[in-house]
């Protein structure tokens, strides 16, 4: 039995409430307690003084590549990437190369990351067979192997009918459906938003409404089925608005928000730079600004990376050509702070929308301090400054989009388990 | 100047120094021998990844008029077609000891993209729905050898303004010269935010062209028009086609332009395009002209 005593950190754990400068003791892999003071005499002491100590973070959305696109990133090291984010819970999408839509995929994903995660990898099946958005997957069965929900995430499930079944399907398996939501005949060949800096540059713009009427119809038929609708990446004002009145209506609706979409406007396609290309594109200030406010008040539950890796050299071409998405997990703790720092959330309630809401809403162990709890903990220097370079990413892939950019708040280590998987290293500590 | 990636990045000096170089450069294709040693033992690379006739042959004969070695690259026969990317290409280009890129691609923001990963002068000549600097240049070139100045001039754009780079480059260089611009075309060609270029919308070629001094007639480009933008051929010529008629609700002396190629009887009626009107050949002359002039400016030409 080994007992590591953590001692003077900001401790904060939003399911209970705590927000106090303590001492919290893990034991072997679990928590063992936490409060002012603790009797027993500790192996090991960590002086924590001016840190934050908190449950880590939990990711609702990550691409991990493996199997099929190990160029790009595979669990190893996606997985470390994660916990250098303060990540101690990823959840990986379906996009797989075989996709994960059989429960021999979902059961391979989770062996290699047994051997070879640094954090606890969950895993989000398809939603419908290869993700065409034709014939439901085997989802029960998915469900057996370990998945915690059904996305076919960028594939969009385009007819209403198939997404209708397939809510109802997940209903009775008890568990959410994840959706991205973005009508992709509307959406057509845009690949920014439809806007005047798309105009200006030339580039095919996709409207905020191919979000938006995609969200107001899974809105409807999550009404309709009963089901629990998560929707991904919200990027859009009057999506906010129409999570919000879906709420107060009662439909089982959570959202996600990515911190790429917290912190840049469609500005940045200006600069024709591939590293600010995802889906949904970065959207005007009036947008980021609803979606800032929507994490504050709730409305959107989670940040979620949608950490996408791809190779540089796939993102060195053409705008239109090269392939949507960006790298997310070691920066989104600093971006997120940028709110707890305007005063627009607490840092009881970052920590909510990063760790605690997204493991209660898929209903996975993390999220908490309590005393026998798992200890998957992060300790962040809340100030620190740090210089995003590409070398000194984790991931395999480099596409940030916030590379050369100063950014203020780190994770310094990350336990999963009570096991250290994270710490930050000297040469980074400049 | 280091490139010339679009006029909105450029200043009215630096827009009206490369007109006025360009003036000099005219005379030179007027004289018998059209050839002068400025740019002897230098070397401009045509990157032509789009497919263009005009422009293409109009920069080369700019090169050779200036003694300049050109050469050309299309897609068709590139190392592109064995699946290089632009990228590499373009960096094996300039290690070749490239004095200048011109280049046209389909997708906006290539020529930045290749600016950024060589050290060689990069010419935009045409990047999808961005822009068309030179194109821009020899417009406003045109403009002054029959109005003098641009200075409170009215100019109507007419046509797919959407998807048109010959739009945006004359929008940025008209208003910079002082003019008062209007873009006209069916709501489904007009794009999003375009008030923020400093012009005005017009849905009517009445709306338009009323008190006009310049009319530029967009070509229609069906090979771009990825989605049903109008009903047919017939009923966009009749709703905003440049026919004697139609000339009429501008001013009396209005000139007419075109980047071409014009599509006759669509968006422009041959008895306009040929008339007096029209511009469109002396546009094509001062093409040449005007690019001898960028690539000159380009490869440390002082004026």
């Amino acid at each position: 039995m080994t007992r590591t005593r953590i001692q003077g950190a900001r401790i904060l754990d939003p399911l209970s409430g705590r927000d106090e400068i303590g001492v919290l003791d893990v034991v072997d892999d679990r928590i063992e307690s936490v409060g002012r003071e603790s009797a027993a005499v500790p192996d090991e002491v960590i002086e924590a003084s001016g840190l934050w100590l908190a449950p880590g973070f939990v990711d609702l959305h990550a691409h991990l590549r493996e199997p099929g696109q190990e160029y790009k990133e595979d669990i190893e090291t996606g997985t470390r990437a994660a916990a250098a984010g303060g990540y101690t819970t990823v959840c990986c999408m379906a996009n797989t190369d075989p996709v994960n839509d059989t429960p021999a995929v979902t059961e391979y994903i989770q062996r290699r990351a047994r051997e070879s995660g640094a954090v606890r990898v969950r895993v989000i099946a398809a939603a419908t067979q290869g993700l065409r958005g034709e014939i439901m997957s085997e989802m029960a069965g998915l469900a057996g192997a370990g998945a915690v929900a059904f996305s076919d995430d960028g594939s969009v499930i385009m007819n209403a009918a198939v997404m209708r079944r397939v809510l109802e399907y997940a209903r009775g398996i008890g568990r959410p459906v994840i959706a991205h939501c973005e009508d992709l005949n509307l959406r057509g060949s845009g690949v920014v938003h439809e806007g005047a800096h798309a105009t200006c540059c030339g580039l095919p713009g996709s409207p905020a409404e191919a979000e938006t009427s995609m969200v107001a119809r899974d809105h409807e038929l999550a009404r309709l089925t009963g089901a629990h609708l998560h929707v991904a990446h919200v990027s859009a004002v009057r999506s906010v608005e129409l999570i919000r009145e879906a709420k107060a209506a009662g439909v089982r609706v959570t959202a996600e928000v990515t911190p790429h979409h917290l912190a840049l406007t469609d500005e940045t396609v200006r600069t024709f730079d591939t590293n600010f290309k995802m889906a949904p594109p970065l959207r005007s200030a009036r947008d980021r600004e609803a979606l800032r406010e929507g994490l504050a008040d709730g409305t959107i539950d989670c940040v979620a990376t949608d950490h996408a890796p791809h190779a540089l050299y796939e993102k060195d071409v053409e705008f239109t050509a090269a392939p949507f998405g960006v790298v997310g997990f070691e920066t989104a703790l600093s971006i997120a702070l940028e709110l707890v720092r305007e005063e627009r959330m607490t840092p009881l309630e970052l920590v909510d929308r990063l760790a605690t809401r997204p493991a209660r809403l898929l209903g996975i162990p993390g999220g908490t301090l309590e005393p026998g709890a798992p200890a998957d903990l992060v300790l962040v220097e809340p100030e620190r400054i740090w210089k995003v370079e590409s070398t000194r990413l984790t991931s395999r892939s480099k596409n940030s989009s916030f590379l050369g950019r100063e950014l203020r708040g780190r994770a310094l280590r990350t336990w999963v388990g009570g096991r250290l998987v994270f710490e930050l290293g000297e040469e980074s500590a400049r | 100047m280091k490139h010339l990636l679009g006029i909105e990045g450029m200043t009215r000096a630096e827009i009206e120094r490369v007109l006025e170089t360009s003036e000099a450069m005219l005379e030179i294709s007027q004289r018998e021998i059209k050839r002068v040693p400025t740019l002897r033992g230098r070397t401009v690379i045509n990157v032509f990844l789009e497919s263009s006739t005009r422009t293409r042959v109009s920069f080369e004969i700019a090169a050779k008029r200036l003694s300049a070695d050109a050469i050309n690259v299309t897609r068709a026969g590139s190392s592109l077609s064995k699946a290089e990317t632009l990228a590499d290409m373009a960096r094996n280009l300039a290690a070749m000891s490239a004095d200048v890129l011109v280049v046209r691609d389909s997708v906006a923001g290539v020529p930045h993209m290749l600016a950024e990963r060589v050290s060689v002068p990069v010419v935009n000549a045409g990047d999808g729905c961005h822009e068309h600097p030179t194109q821009a240049l020899l417009d406003a070139f045109t403009l002054r050898q029959s109005l003098g100045s641009l200075e409170g001039r009215v100019i109507s754009i007419v046509g797919d303004i959407s998807h048109s780079r010959v739009a945006r480059s004359d929008i940025h260089c008209f208003t910079k010269l002082g003019a008062e611009v209007r873009v006209a075309g069916p709501p489904t060609m007009m794009p999003a935010g375009i008030e923020v270029l400093g012009v005005k919308p017009c849905f009517s070629l009445e709306q338009a062209l009323a008190g006009a001094d310049v009319i530029v007639m967009l070509r229609i480009q069906q090979e771009r028009l990825d989605g049903a933008l109008f009903p047919s051929v017939r009923e966009y010529s009749r709703t905003f086609g440049l026919t004697q008629r139609t000339l009429a609700l501008a001013k009396p002396e209005a000139i007419v332009l075109h980047p071409g190629p014009i599509n006759r009887g669509v968006e422009i009626a041959s008895d306009v395009a040929d008339a007096e009107p029209s511009r469109i050949l002396e546009q094509v002359t001062n093409g040449v002209a005007v690019r001898m002039a960028v690539l000159y400016l380009l490869t440390g030409g002082q004026t």
